[in-house]
């Protein structure tokens, strides 16, 4: 009565393998669906800004004048607003986040190719 | 949906309304307050099997105090505490009172001025070159 | 007469999941009273209308809280829904009652594992855990993201799931019951754990409706009241009673969100076998002008969402009232008389969500 209940999954649990991934030789696969970092095909996009006026957490900076586009990886919590509002349909998300930093930075595109 | 009908009542009955909705057996589910231009409102909201009830009172601007209802309803003295805290409206006769205590926070009552809508400029970002 | 100690409890503690502090006043091993106090993870989300418009506002809701985060989100679009009179397609309610299922199912099973680890039975703790990795792979396969799952929006939902993807959902979910139910009946039978929760926090029936009391913390003590009974969603098409328990101890706590647990599935199993056709989603304009009072069921109980319109863009009040903060009378009260050692079960059976009370 006392251990019957969780006894013989613990003995079990000493003959079966593992249930977590054995990290770095075996790599998690990210679902298809998953919502990951932002990125931007900067030839099509026409700087109208209203993907930095609806973020959330205030992450994108667009400027005109120096045609530039800039996103704050420490601040965007791939919510996936700015892929829909976007005119031009020039934003993309994939489905892994982005990769680790060190240093707080922010990662910008220009059009002046 | 339900209807919602709120009856605007004057400070001093809310204590008589309050009687009244224990004693037809509502329970207390939630205390709200409102900044406008130049009063505060509060809203007391009651359920009943599924049926709300709300009474709001207005309280002006300059020296803002309500009677507690902590005799009626013992488990309000959170939501007084609450409203003490962020907003500064003065509560008289909470039976755990906190003295501002409740809500550690650096910056007090920082509900209790109006609020400012305004579009917010962002600084330019840090630039580090991608391509 | 002994003597008085005042022992200081949290904000950081290994049981807790989220900081919370009380100074208890503890006389010979018995505690006499707990004095709470709450604000470290205050983050004044209800002041943040000022700068986010009222379609932006559901992304801020839905990051109140980790665990509660798609129900919130749901009140939010149903409360703007209901000022400015949207219709929302049908498919999109069924498809909002299933993620909301779904969210109660992982709730429940991560705080099953958070009171096991409280009376330090970690092998059963790390069951849960595993068990919660499969619910959380169902979410991010079908709506984007663990836990944020990110689902809703004003005016419907934000994506839609194939008809494949559902019968796959159906089997997944009633090959879990299995190992759910085998779990349950540790926590319902097992010898250690019963030693731990009966005879401990006793509410009576009248004393829990007077403090005010929501949630599995009502219906632990046989108060029949739960809030998807008002059939918002597509709740009216589904068939559920609620589940009650009379005795108010703890016990009877864990014995609500257990079998609620299994409700849940058949609920989802239940919305999968019935959910029409069409689309996900209606075209919003304009803006909120009027006021509303809007209510639903979240895992812990009632949530009230106060949402004022102006006529403008930016919303005039927002004020949520979480169940944790309803229930923190409930545990003063029943922190008064119980031993040193039963106090972090106590704390963690109201189910405390802190960063929901204080927002």
């Amino acid at each position: 009565m006392a251990f019957n209940q969780m006894g013989g999954k613990v003995l079990l649990n000493l003959f079966s393998k593992p249930a977590t991934l054995r990290y770095p030789f075996q790599k998690r696969v990210p679902f298809a669906k998953s919502r990951g970092k932002i990125g931007i095909e900067i030839q099509t996009c026409i700087f109208c800004g209203i993907c930095a006026k609806r973020c959330p957490a205030d992450a994108i900076t667009v400027t005109k004048e120096t045609k530039t586009w800039a996103i704050e990886p420490g601040r965007c919590v791939s919510c996936g607003v700015c892929v829909e509002v976007c005119p031009k349909k020039c934003l993309n998300q994939a489905n892994q986040f982005f990769d680790v930093y060190t240093q707080k930075k922010s990662e910008s595109y220009s059009q002046n190719a | 949906m339900a209807e919602q009908k709120i009856d605007i009542i004057e400070m001093r009955d809310i204590l008589t309304k309050t009687t009244q909705a224990k004693q037809d057996g509502y329970r207390l589910s939630c205390l709200s307050c409102t900044r406008k231009p130049d009063h505060f409102e509060i809203s007391y909201c009651f359920d009943k099997d599924l049926s709300y009830l709300v009474y709001r009172i207005q309280v002006p601007e300059t020296n803002p105090e309500i009677p507690s209802i902590t005799s009626v309803y013992w488990g309000a003295f959170t939501y007084e505490n609450e409203i003490h805290d962020l907003f500064g409206v003065k509560v008289k006769g909470i039976n755990i009172d906190f003295q501002g205590n409740f809500y550690m926070l650096k910056q007090k009552t920082p509900f209790a001025s109006m609020p400012n809508v305004a579009i917010v400029q962002k600084p330019a970002a840090q630039e580090v070159k991608n391509g | 007469m002994g003597n008085r100690t005042l022992v200081p409890f949290g904000p950081q503690h290994p049981v807790l999941p989220e900081p919370i502090h009380l100074d208890l006043v503890v006389e010979d091993d018995k505690v006499m009273e707990a004095i709470p106090s709450i604000g470290f993870i205050h983050r004044g989300l209800e002041k943040l209308v000022e700068k986010r418009e009222y379609l932006d506002m559901v992304y801020v809701a839905e990051r109140i809280c980790g665990i509660c985060s798609f129900i919130h989100g749901l009140n939010y679009c149903k409360g703007v829904e209901e000022i400015m009179n949207i219709q929302v397609p049908v498919r999109a309610q069924y498809l909002r009652t299933i993620w909301s299922e779904l969210s109660r199912v992982h709730s429940h099973v991560l705080w099953l594992g958070l009171l096991a680890d409280a009376f330090g039975f970690e092998n059963l703790f790390m069951d849960t855990m595993r068990i919660r990795e499969q619910v959380l792979d169902i979410a991010e396969d079908t709506a984007g993201g663990r836990v944020i799952f990110g689902g809703n929006k004003v005016g419907g939902a934000r994506r839609d799931i194939s008809k494949e993807r559902l019968a796959q959902m159906d089997r997944e979910v009633s090959g879990m019951l299995a190992e759910l139910k085998r779990m349950g009946d540790v926590f319902m039978k097992d010898y250690s754990v019963l030693s731990r929760l009966k005879e401990v926090g006793v509410l009576s029936k009248q004393d829990a409706y007077d403090l005010g009391c929501v949630g599995p913390m009502a219906r632990g003590s046989g108060i029949a009241q739960d809030l998807r009974q008002t059939k918002y969603a597509a709740y009216g098409d589904l068939d559920f009673q609620p589940i009650t328990h009379p005795d108010g101890d703890c016990f009877s706590r864990t014995y609500v969100r257990v079998h609620e647990i299994y409700q849940s599935i058949d609920l989802i199993r239940q919305a999968i076998a019935k959910i029409p056709d069409g689309p996900v989603d209606v075209k919003v304009v304009g803006a909120p002008n009027g006021e509303v009072f809007t209510r639903v069921e979240q895992p812990r109980g009632e949530v009230v969402y106060h949402i004022k319109g102006n006529g403008t863009r930016y919303l005039e009040r927002f004020r949520v009232r979480t169940p944790t903060f309803a229930n923190v009378p409930a545990l003063v009260k029943m922190l008064q008389g119980c031993d040193l050692a039963d106090v972090p079960v106590v704390v963690l059976i109201i189910d405390p969500c802190i960063s929901c009370t204080e927002r």
